[in-house]
């Protein structure tokens, strides 16, 4: 090997280690990232995204970061997160109590999102999910104290569909009503005016993001009533009337009164009163 | 070896104090400047910027959006609006023209901290040599963009880029952001001279390659004048780009600073005493071109 080959030989080596030095650094610096991103794409319950966001893992991708509809919110209600905050940061938030959206018409937020972070599809602001409000203590919602309230009724920008009262007994007084506030996850956009306004020191009603606050039904449940109702008519067979065996002229009615006589029996010179005939033996021997 | 202590000293003497820091004050207003824009709407009332250098509207008309996090952003799968692509094309054209450094150099808030901690190294007499190469900072490149691809979690870079950190929380609100500026200011102090910006930044790489044909160089055409006082090599953030255009003449090399490297920062025409370096385009009339083969090597070097 020639001086020249050898001194190659030895740039060759140490290009490739020092490639492989710097790959190696990078490649840790990448799942180190990879990890904290896992932890920290994971949103805290009272952090709500604007209306229109995408699900929060797409969100994460579009979101750029810029804070247009930050600076966009007429009511300045939108936060950044910054760096030591629970959500990811750099992105967009608001948080209920403090500061809810107050769902403009034409949602400006939306039209300053540069990259469709929140989705410029959504043009009708009822119809954004930013989270669902939930009546989350019943012990200190003064309706279920049977005290009128109806506060978060009455803020409820889509009054009567997202937020209903439901009257109910008052067992505790034995006369009165209670009016308890329902949500509707149909209507409700999770703008949380009902959580702002709420009386209590601590809101009664809070807003989640959906998947917090929503259940699921099983897939195979089928509720025998609605399926009724949109087939227009029972879908099983229906039973077969049981037949008692009866004597004449008398029925049985398994969900009213039970055993029915329809005909009196036959009159006899007898007392149907068994007494009747044990006893007047006695009198005839007097 | 330069002695640190007067460093600078014959340029002030030969042009006077202002002449002799003349880029570097237009570039603190430069960068200061452009924090200013953005901070008036929020701290005065004054609407001229909104948003930060990930994207913004500038007096309600023009858009400006970052190519490097918005191509994060299609990596994780979505689809820009056209606001934000023209956002894109305008700032391409714009380094395309004036060389994509000059983003490093004139626009970024971490620049300035980096600055002060070459400074201080300059000053404390800090020598701690790097491993790091300075090819670092494509390999960050190439792992901010795969990022998106293989995790969940969308633009992971943005969770710790200090770039758009400092920015932001300047005109958003700090937070912690202090902690990771306060970082990579004693990485470059103390672990890596220019260790951020010249050896690991991704953002710097990104707009390094986009600037790589740029229009607007750094040119050492009165090279004839250097008095070998070396002092360029000092101040400048990437001093290997100077060697060829500087040293070249004797092998035909073209004058002008052909790296991308180079932020165009123009520390190197303050510092010059003899007014060696200055401004101009790719090629520069007067000087015998160079041929095509020694640029090719100049590049390979590089």
């Amino acid at each position: 090997m020639s001086d020249t080959d050898k001194k190659h030989e030895m740039n060759r080596r140490q290009f490739l280690g020092n490639m492989l030095k710097t790959a190696c650094g990078v490649g840790l610096v990448g799942m180190g990232l990879g990890i904290y991103s896992n932890r920290a794409s994971s949103l805290p319950a009272h952090y709500i995204r604007p209306p229109g966001a995408l699900p929060e893992e797409d969100f994460l991708g579009a979101c750029i970061r810029c804070g247009l509809c930050v600076r966009d919110c007429p009511y300045d209600i939108l936060f950044l997160g910054e760096v030591g905050d629970d959500v990811a940061t750099g992105t967009p938030y608001f948080v209920a109590r403090s500061g809810p959206c107050e769902m403009c018409e034409d949602i400006p937020c939306i039209l300053a999102c540069p990259t469709n972070a929140l989705d410029h599809g959504l043009t009708d602001i009822e119809e954004s999910r930013m989270g669902l409000a939930v009546v989350v203590d019943q012990e200190t919602c003064i309706a279920f104290h049977g005290l009128r309230c109806e506060v978060c009724f009455n803020v409820c920008p889509i009054r009567g569909r997202a937020i209903t009262l439901d009257m109910r007994h008052n067992v505790r007084s034995g006369k009165h009503a209670l009016f308890i506030p329902v949500v509707h996850s149909d209507a409700c956009t999770g703008c949380g005016l009902c959580e702002r306004a709420c009386i209590l020191e601590e809101a009664a009603i809070k807003v989640f993001p959906t998947d917090l606050a929503k259940g699921e039904l099983g897939k195979h449940y089928r509720l025998g009533w609605k399926e009724k109702e949109k087939a227009g008519g029972a879908l099983v067979t229906p039973d077969v009337e049981h037949e008692y065996n009866l004597p004449e002229g008398v029925r049985y009615d398994l969900q009213g009164e039970g055993l029915i006589i329809e005909e009196k029996p036959e009159e006899t010179p007898f007392s149907s009163n068994p007494l009747n005939s044990l006893n007047s033996g006695f009198l005839d021997n007097k | 070896m330069v002695d640190l202590t007067t460093l600078g000293d014959d340029s002030i003497a030969a042009k006077g104090w202002i002449k002799a820091h003349k880029w570097l004050i237009l570039r603190r207003l430069s960068q200061l400047g452009i924090l200013a824009l953005f901070l008036a709407g929020p701290v005065l009332g004054v609407w001229i910027v909104k948003g930060n250098l990930a994207s913004s509207l500038t007096l309600d008309i023009l858009p400006l959006t970052d190519p490097h996090v918005l191509l994060q952003a299609v990596l994780s799968g979505v689809v820009p609006e056209t606001t934000a692509i023209i956002g894109v094309v305008l700032v391409l054209l714009f380094y395309f023209v004036v060389g994509g450094r000059v983003y490093c150099s004139w626009v970024c808030p971490v620049n300035m901290i980096t600055d002060l901690a070459s400074w201080l190294r300059r000053m404390l007499g800090i020598r701690t040599t790097s491993q790091i190469s300075r090819n670092s900072r494509y390999w960050m490149l190439a792992l901010t963009l795969i990022l998106p691809l293989v995790v969940s979690g969308g633009i992971i870079w943005e969770l710790i880029n200090p770039v758009s950190m400092m920015f932001r929380g300047i005109v958003f609100g700090m937070g912690a952001t202090w902690v990771v500026v306060l970082a990579v200011f004693l990485f470059d102090l103390l672990v890596a001279k220019e260790g951020w910006c010249g050896r690991l930044c991704p953002v710097g790489a990104f707009y390094n390659l986009v600037g790589s044909r740029s229009l607007l160089r750094v040119n050492a055409s009165n090279r004839a004048e250097c008095n070998d006082c070396m002092e360029c090599f000092v101040v400048c953030p990437e001093p290997h780009v100077i060697r060829l255009a500087l040293k070249g003449e004797s092998k035909g090399i073209s004058p002008v600073i052909l790296s991308s490297d180079c932020t165009n920062c123009g520390r190197c025409i303050d510092i010059c005493a003899k007014d060696v370096f200055s401004y101009g385009g790719r090629t520069v009339s007067g000087t015998k071109r160079s041929n095509p083969e020694v640029i090719k090597k100049q590049e390979v070097h590089i």
